[in-house]
C-alpha cells in the first residue's frame, strides 16, 4: 500500500517531539532505527504510530539499545538513504561511541536529542549534560529553543548534513519536557514544500551501488589518521558554516522565519549580555526587556544556535563591545568552570578590548530557571560592569539548596 | 532469487570468482582467509558484508588499501551485524521507493565477527538482529580466544585453554570456564537455519552457505577457525588442525533448521581420541602435567556427551 501524506493546519499544536516527529515524517526518512527513552520516546512512539497508519513508507527498525540505534543508523547510511534516529541523556551516553564512528565515517545522519540529565542520581527532567557529551564527536549541532526551532531545525539539519561538501551528521538538540513537553503552536509546512525543501537524498559511497564496492570503517594508525582528522575538522571549520548560512536564508524565503548561527536579543547597545541554550535563552530574553525597562540595565542576551561548528568569529562580533558576559551552564562540570565559560572566554582572549565574564551552573536535572535568577545575574553583570572587574566569584551555582555555592 | 552456485571440486571452487583479495595481513595460516573466501565462493549474488573489530578487519582494510571487491562496512567491535540489518533496512526502503540503483538485483547481507564480537561484546546486538528477523546472514570466525589483541580469553574458549587473561600457572590450568554454546542459544530464537562449519570440510560449507542465503531470514552459522598465533601450531598445519577437530568431534558440524530440527552433517569415519587433537595445540600444552591429566579425560567424556546429546536431538527430530 502506498504511504499517504498528511493534512496539517497551518498553524499546529504541537509539542517538541511532535514536531520533530513530523519533519522527520515529512523529509520521507529511509531507514529510522531508534530505541526509546525518556524524554525522546514520545519521537519514536509517534513516528511509529505515524507507520501504522501508512504515512511512512520507509524502514523502522525498533532495535534493542541505543548503540544499535545508531549503529543501525550507520549500516543504513552508508547503504544510501536518509536516516535519522533520537535519543536523551544514558541513551545517549550509551550511543556516545558511535557517535564518533558515524562522524568519522562521514555519514549525514540527524539526531535528536532531547536533553536530560545523566546518572548518577537517575533523573529523567531536562539539563544540558546529556547533549556536553557530543562535543568533540564531530556532529554538527543545532540547539532549538521551542517546538517550532526543532521543527525548522530539522529541516535544515537534513539539508546541510547531507550537502556533498558536508557529509557529517547532525544533532538537533531541545529541552527535555519544557521543549518536548509543551505544546505550543507551530507554524508548519505542507509535505510537499517541506520534502521540497530539504530535497531527495543524493547518495555517495553508497554499500548499494552493488557496481561501485566501497569500503566503510577503515583501520589508520600513525600513518593516516591525523590526516582524516584534520580534514574532518577542517570541513566543520570551513565548508559548514556557508552551508548553514545557505539553508538559514533559504528557509527564510520559504517561510519568513530566520535563524542566525548565534542569536541577539536586544543586543544592539548592549552593555551585559547573558550566553546561554535552550529555552533559558526566551527566559533571558524577558528578564532583559524587563530590565531595561524598569532597571536601566542594557541588557541582551546571546543564543547559542549552532553549538559545532563553535561559531568563535561570529560570537567575536557579538560580544567585542561588551562590558560583561554572563555565561550560563546547564550541567555540572564536575570540577572545572563550565564549558561556555571556557569556550566564550575562547572568544574574547584575542580582542584588544575584553569583557569580564563568569559563570553560573543553573537548572540541574530539571530545576526551574525562573525569571527572579536570571534578573540577579543581570545585575551582578551591571556591577561587573561598572567596577570594570568581577565583582562576583567566577563560578556561582544558582537555585540550589543551602548556603550559596560559589568557587574560583 | 539467484541461481545457486555449482561447485564440482575443489579446483573449481578455488578459482572461482574471486571478491576477496589474497593481499592482505592476516597470518600465514590463518584459517579466518580461508572461511571468508569459503563463504564468498559459495555464490555468485552480490553482497554487502560487514566485518566487526577484530584480525579480520584490522587486517583487511588498512586504509589507503583493501582486500575487499564487494560492499564492506566496519563499525566497531560488537555492532557489525546491526550494520548489516541497518544496510537490509536501506535495501528494503529503497526497493519499495524504486531508488535502487541496480532495481533487478537482489545482493545478500553477510556479517562476519569473532567470538569475542559475537559470543562476549556483541552478543546483544546479533540477538537483537536475530529476534527483529532481518533477512542477514552472521558468520562468527570462532578462534575461541580475542586473536587481534594478543590472546585474551572469551567465552568460546574452551576449558583449560591458557589464554593471557586465563593462563595456565603454578596453580591455574588456564581457562575454567566451559565454551558457551551459540549455536544452541541462536537456534532458540527460532531463526530459520543455524550452522556449525569448519574450513577443513568444504562441500558441507558450501551447502549450509547456500542454503543460508537462500533462506528467508537471519542466519548464524559458527565457523570454526584454528588461530597458528594462539592455538600454537605450525601454520602450515591449520588443514590438520581442523581435521583433528572435526574428527574427534570437539567440533561437531551440524545445522539446526527452524530452530528445532537438528541434522548431523558430518559423521567421521574413524574417530579420533580428543588428545591428540589438544596434543597438537600449545594452548593445552600444560594439560599434560601429571596433576591435570585428569582433565583430558573430562575433555573426552565432555565431547562424548554432547555427540550422544547432538544425536539423539537428531533422532528425536528436536
Ligand atoms: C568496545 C571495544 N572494546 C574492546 C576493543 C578491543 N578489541 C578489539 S578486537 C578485540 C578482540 C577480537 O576478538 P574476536 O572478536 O574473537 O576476533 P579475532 O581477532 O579473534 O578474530 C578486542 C578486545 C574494541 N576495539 N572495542
Ligand atoms: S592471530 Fe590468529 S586469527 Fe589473527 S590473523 Fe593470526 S592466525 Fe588469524
Ligand atoms: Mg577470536
Amino acid at each position: 500500500m502506498a504511504f499517504e501524506k498528511m493534512k496539517l493546519k497551518e498553524i499546529e499544536v504541537w509539542d517538541g517531539n511532535m514536531a520533530a516527529s513530523h519533519a522527520m515524517r515529512q523529509v520521507q526518512i529511509d531507514v529510522v532505527s531508534a530505541y526509546p527513552i525518556t524524554p525522546s520516546t514520545p519521537i519514536v512512539e509517534n513516528y511509529s504510530k505515524f507507520l501504522a497508519d501508512g504515512y511512512i513508507e520507509g524502514e523502522f527498525m525498533m532495535v534493542e539499545s541505543e548503540h544499535a540505534a545508531m549503529s543501525g543508523c550507520i549500516g543504513a547510511s552508508a547503504a544510501g538513504g536518509r536516516v535519522a534516529t533520537a535519543t536523551s541523556a544514558q541513551g545517549l551516553a550509551l550511543m556516545m561511541e558511535t557517535l564518533y564512528q558515524a562522524s568519522g565515517m562521514r555519514l549525514p545522519i540527524v539526531l535528536n536529542i532531547v536533553n536530560r540529565a545523566l546518572a548518577a542520581p537517575l533523573n529523567v527532567n531536562g539539563d544540558h549534560s546529556d547533549m556536553y557529551l557530543t562535543r568533540d564527536s564531530g556532529w554538527i549541532h543545532f540547539d532549538a529553543y521551542n517546538p517550532q526551532h526543532v521543527y525548522d531545525l530539522n529541516f535544515i539539519a537534513f539539508k546541510v548534513a547531507e550537502d556533498h561538501d558536508v557529509r557529517l551528521p547532525a544533532i538537533v538538540s531541545q529541552d527535555g519536557f519544557m521543549t518536548s513537553h509543551t505544546a505550543q503552536g507551530v507554524r508548519t509546512l505542507d509535505d510537499d514544500t517541506a520534502y521540497n525543501f530539504v530535497g531527495e537524498f543524493k547518495p555517495m559511497n553508497d554499500m548499494l551501488d552493488l557496481d561501485h564496492p566501497v569500503t566503510h570503517g577503515v583501520q589508520t594508525e600513525e600513518d593516516w589518521h591525523f590526516e582524516h582528522k584534520a580534514r574532518q575538522h577542517n570541513d566543520l571549520m570551513t565548508k559548514v558554516f556557508p552551508k548553514i548560512e545557505e539553508a538559514f536564508d533559504a528557509f527564510e524565503k520559504l517561510t519568513g522565519r530566520r535563524y542566525n548561527i548565534v542569536e541577539t536579543y536586544h543586543m544592539d547597545d548592549a552593555e551585559v549580555a547573558i550566553v546561554c541554550m535552550g529555552t533559558s535563552v526566551e527566559t533571558a530574553a524577558e528578564v532583559a526587556k524587563e530590565l531595561r525597562e524598569n532597571e536601566g540595565i542594557k541588557a541582551g542576551v546571546i543564543g547559542i544556535r549552532v553549538l559545532r561548528p563553535w561559531p568563535y568569529k561570529q560570537l567575536q562580533e557579538v560580544v567585542k563591545n561588551l562590558k560583561a558576559v554572563a555565561t550560563l551552564d546547564r550541567s555540572s562540570p564536575n570540577g572545572a568552570p563550565g564549558m561556555l565559560f571556557n569556550e566564550i572566554s575562547g572568544v574574547v582572549i584575542n580582542l584588544d578590548k575584553r569583557p569580564v565574564i563568569n559563570n553560573y551552573i543553573y537548572g540541574l536535572g530539571g530545576r526551574d530557571l525562573t525569571k527572579v535568577h536570571v534578573a540577579e545575574v543581570f545585575r551582578d553583570l551591571k556591577a561587573n560592569a561598572d567596577a570594570g572587574k568581577l565583582t562576583t566569584p567566577t563560578q556561582q551555582f544558582i537555585g540550589v539548596r543551602g548556603p550559596k555555592l560559589s568557587y574560583l | 532469487m539467484g541461481e545457486i552456485k555449482k561447485i564440482k571440486n575443489l579446483k573449481e571452487f578455488s578459482t572461482s570468482a574471486d571478491r576477496f583479495e589474497g593481499a592482505n595481513l592476516l597470518c600465514p595460516g590463518c584459517a579466518h582467509s580461508i572461511i571468508v573466501r569459503e563463504v564468498l565462493n559459495a555464490t555468485n549474488d552480490d553482497l554487502v558484508l560487514s566485518a566487526s573489530t577484530g584480525c579480520l578487519e584490522v587486517c583487511t582494510a588498512v586504509y589507503p588499501y583493501t582486500s575487499w571487491d564487494a560492499s564492506w562496512i566496519h563499525i566497531g567491535f560488537e555492532n557489525g551485524s546491526t550494520a548489516v540489518a541497518g544496510a537490509e533496512a536501506m535495501y528494503k526502503a529503497l526497493k519499495r521507493k524504486g531508488r535502487l540503483k541496480q532495481p533487478d538485483r537482489e545482493p545478500k547481507f553477510v556479517s562476519f565477527a569473532g567470538d569475542g564480537a559475537s559470543y562476549d561484546i556483541g552478543f546483544q546486538w546479533i540477538s537483537g538482529c536475530m529476534e527483529r528477523g532481518h533477512n542477514i546472514m552472521h558468520v562468527v570466525l570462532d578462534n575461541e580466544v580475542y586473536a587481534n589483541t594478543g590472546g585474551q580469553r572469551s567465552s568460546s574458549t574452551p576449558i583449560g585453554g591458557s589464554t593471557t587473561t586465563s593462563p595456565a600457572g603454578r596453580v591455574s590450568y588456564g581457562e575454567k570456564q566451559n565454551k558457551k554454546d551459540m549455536v544452541a542459544i541462536m537456534a532458540a530464537h527460532g531463526i530459520p537455519y543455524s550452522a556449525q562449519v569448519a574450513p577443513n570440510k568444504w562441500k558441507d560449507m558450501v551447502k549450509k552457505i547456500q542454503y543460508g542465503l537462500e533462506v528467508e531470514g537471519p542466519v548464524f552459522i559458527n565457523a570454526m577457525s584454528p588461530c597458528t598465533t594462539e592455538w600454537k601450531f605450525d601454520p602450515k598445519d591449520t588443514m590438520m588442525i581442523s581435521d583433528l577437530a572435526t574428527d574427534s568431534l570437539v567440533f561437531p558440524l551440524y545445522e539446526i533448521i527452524d530452530g528445532h530440527k537438528l541434522n548431523i552433517t558430518y559423521r567421521p569415519k574413524t574417530v579420533i581420541p580428543v588428545e591428540e587433537y589438544l596434543a597438537a595445540q600449545g594452548r593445552f600444552k600444560h594439560l599434560f602435567k601429571d596433576e591435570y591429566k585428569h582433565l583430558i579425560k573430562e575433555w573426552q567424556e565432555r565431547v562424548d556427551k554432547q555427540w550422544e546429546m547432538l544425536q539423539r536431538r537428531e533422532e528425536a527430530g528436536v
